[in-house]
């Protein structure tokens, strides 16, 4: 394992900017999350990592040495694609193998008996090993991607939405799963996701990328608390942050065009009087969508509410976030 | 009607797609069930009006395809009896063997042309198609077209300076020539389907192989090619069929050290007399190899003629 830094790395697809000048470094050990919309770059910025392509600009330092002009077998790093992760033609045992078997690596074939059978224990498919990659179910299929990466003891795992085609009960057991082999190999991760919930749950850090910029870089709750920006505030939070004219409550600081509103932002029972549209429970928490001065807000309320649509409830903003015209963060 | 699935074609319709399939398939396969047939009868039985249907065996047109003969008097006959099967099949009509004819020797040339010019545009076409399927060259589409646009003539057109160029060069008659000649027509129509298969094969898994630490041949062995064995498989096989039954450039470019089966076989024809049962047993003999050749690819072959109907 070791720590990799990216130094003012640029790359353009003809007129597009993927990449922008992004600096970034990730410690030894840590599970980075880049967090941020289609198109944000970061995809870009694994394949950049990974050798599948050059930068344009800046450089890429794995364990403290530029790997700019290093094969991508030769940056020893593994990486989980979204998806046509498995070699078709071969069983599942030999696409755990394949990595092992690669000039790179020439593990002896004890070894990767034993290293197929371990990994295959982790991600509980030891069952299908003798499978064709194509008789599995989608979800074992990612697991035996993920395990393909394990068996190898790379410098770097890069993991793009490894989780994103599988269903929400899978994607929450794999979700555990990750965060306790992260944990038990001390392995150092850059995973990316457009998924809050993977985000929050499973980094130690979390990177937000808009258009080709690293605009945050902090732990989860750093980000999720005191967010640069609008953008990033959007991007961490369930329900999404309400952004509202700063002037609709009093007591917006100067320049302050919005105010951003995370549920626990809003005190209800004072201040403006808002009318109940729709309450929502969703078992172990309750939304309530209000309206206010024609403005959609949404919140949560006590699970057991007796509210119903056409209430109304008195709300005033508690320690808000507000941003100036650029979307940039004022307080 | 009972047994009709709802979404199926009923019953009624699969039978009378049966019959039609059943049917069609006799009319294109009736020529080629004469021909074997007539392969099978005595010379007299093959131009017999109205024509035999059912006739006695006999094995003289094959004798006749492999052997030469002569005619000989009477008394010779008698004092000479015949040895073996098939000299006493030549012996009964007057007439004894001299030697073996050139047919296997032809046969073979069609062989060594036949699969290695196949043998040759599949590996060139595989190598070409995957540079054009994952690489950026300039002009690819201009380039394609181009490899195409050698397809949109009859390759006879060029007969002449074809004919005059191997002159030149050393090439006629040899199988050197033939193979250099079937793989550069085949090559045109070997990368654009192989292109077509290897397009579908995704980029991810060899982007994958990369990163499990091998390189770019390695991934293209290992990843690449078994899964384009269908494409491969289904481009051996028009390409073998093509080379296999070519016959105006080897009329015009070979006469004897290469000459293929095609030219060869309406010789016979002219060797004493119209042997219809001799040419027919080497027609059906030319047969076998691309039968046999396709069977073996059968299942790559459907899926390759189906490929890209079906959204996987």
């Amino acid at each position: 394992m070791a720590e990799v830094t990216l130094h003012e790395v640029s790359k353009r697809y003809g007129a597009t900017v993927a990449l922008d000048r992004v600096s970034l470094t990730i410690a030894d050990g840590a599970f980075v999350v880049l967090l941020g919309p289609t198109g944000a770059g970061k995809t870009t910025t694994l394949r950049l990592i990974s050798g599948l392509e050059a930068p344009d600009g800046g450089d890429i330092l794995i364990g403290g040495r530029s790997v700019l002009r290093d094969t991508p077998a030769q940056r020893d790093v593994a990486m989980v694609f979204q998806q046509y992760s498995l070699y078709p033609h071969m069983s599942v045992r030999d696409n755990l193998a394949f990595p092992l078997r690669s000039p790179v690596l020439r593990t002896p074939e004890d070894e990767i008996a034993r290293k197929v059978r371990e990994v295959a224990e982790v991600l509980r498919i030891e069952g299908k090993l003798d499978n064709k990659a194509t008789a599995l179910s989608g979800g074992e299929m990612q697991r035996v991607s993920i395990g393909r990466a394990l068996v190898r003891d790379p410098q770097l795992f890069l993991m793009d939405e490894p989780l994103s085609s599988l269903d929400a009960k899978l994607r929450a057991d794999l979700r555990v799963e990750l965060k306790r082999i992260h944990a038990t190999l001390g392995a150092t991760l850059l995973y990316v996701t457009h998924d809050q919930i993977e985000a929050m749950t499973m980094a130690t850090e979390i990177g937000v990328l808009d258009q080709g910029r690293l605009v945050q870089f902090g732990t989860p709750r750093e980000v999720y608390e005191s967010p640069v920006s609008l953008y990033v505030a959007a991007r961490l939070g369930l329900p999404r942050i309400n952004t509202l004219p700063a002037g609709l409550f009093a007591g917006a600081p100067a320049g302050a065009k919005t105010i951003g509103l995370r549920p626990e932002h809003i005190r209800q029972g004072e201040g403006r009087p808002a009318q109940v549209l729709r309450i929502e429970p969703l078992g172990d928490q309750t939304r309530l969508h209000l309206r206010l001065d024609g403005h959609d807000i949404v919140t949560l309320t006590d699970v057991h509410t007796d509210l119903e649509p056409g209430d109304s409830i008195a709300i005033e903003p508690r320690n808000a976030l507000y941003f100036d015209a650029t979307g940039a963060r004022i307080v | 009607m009972s047994g009709a699935s709802v979404t199926g074609p009923s019953r009624r319709l699969k039978w009378a797609a049966g019959i039609l399939v059943v049917g069609y398939a006799l009319i294109t396969l009736m020529p080629l069930l004469w021909i074997m047939a007539t392969g099978f009868k005595t010379s007299p039985d093959s131009i017999a009006y109205p024509p035999k249907v059912i006739f006695a065996p006999s094995l003289e047109g094959y004798v006749n395809l492999f052997t030469t003969q002569t005619r000989q008097t009477a008394d010779y006959l008698a004092a000479n009896p015949p040895q073996t099967w098939y000299e006493k099949i030549v012996h009964d009509r007057g007439m004894v063997i001299t030697g073996t004819s050139r047919f296997g020797e032809r046969f073979m040339n069609s062989v060594i042309i036949g699969f290695g010019s196949t043998f040759l545009s599949v590996v060139l076409g595989t190598l070409a198609a995957y540079a054009f399927s994952r690489y950026r060259i300039p002009l690819k589409d201009d380039l394609m077209f181009f490899i195409l646009s050698t397809r949109m003539m009859p390759p006879v057109a060029v007969a002449i300076p074809i004919f005059l160029m191997f002159r030149n060069l050393g090439l006629s008659d040899t199988h050197a020539g033939m193979i250099l000649l079937y793989t550069a027509v085949n090559l045109s129509l070997a990368v654009w389907l192989l292109k077509g298969f290897i397009d579908e094969i995704p980029r991810e898994y060899e982007e994958a192989a990369l990163i499990d630490g091998y390189t770019r041949f390695q991934a293209f062995t290992k990843v690449v090619l078994p899964q384009a064995a269908t494409g491969i498989a289904s481009t051996a096989i028009f390409c073998l069929i093509f080379a296999w039954n070519e016959y105006a450039f080897a009329v015009l470019l070979t006469s004897g050290t290469a000459q293929t089966a095609p030219p060869f076989i309406p010789t016979i024809i002219g060797v004493g007399g119209r042997d219809w049962p001799a040419v027919a047993a080497g027609a059906t003999i030319f047969l076998v190899p691309v039968v046999v050749f396709t069977v073996l690819l059968r299942k790559h072959l459907l899926r390759g003629i189906t490929f890209g109907a079906v959204r996987k």
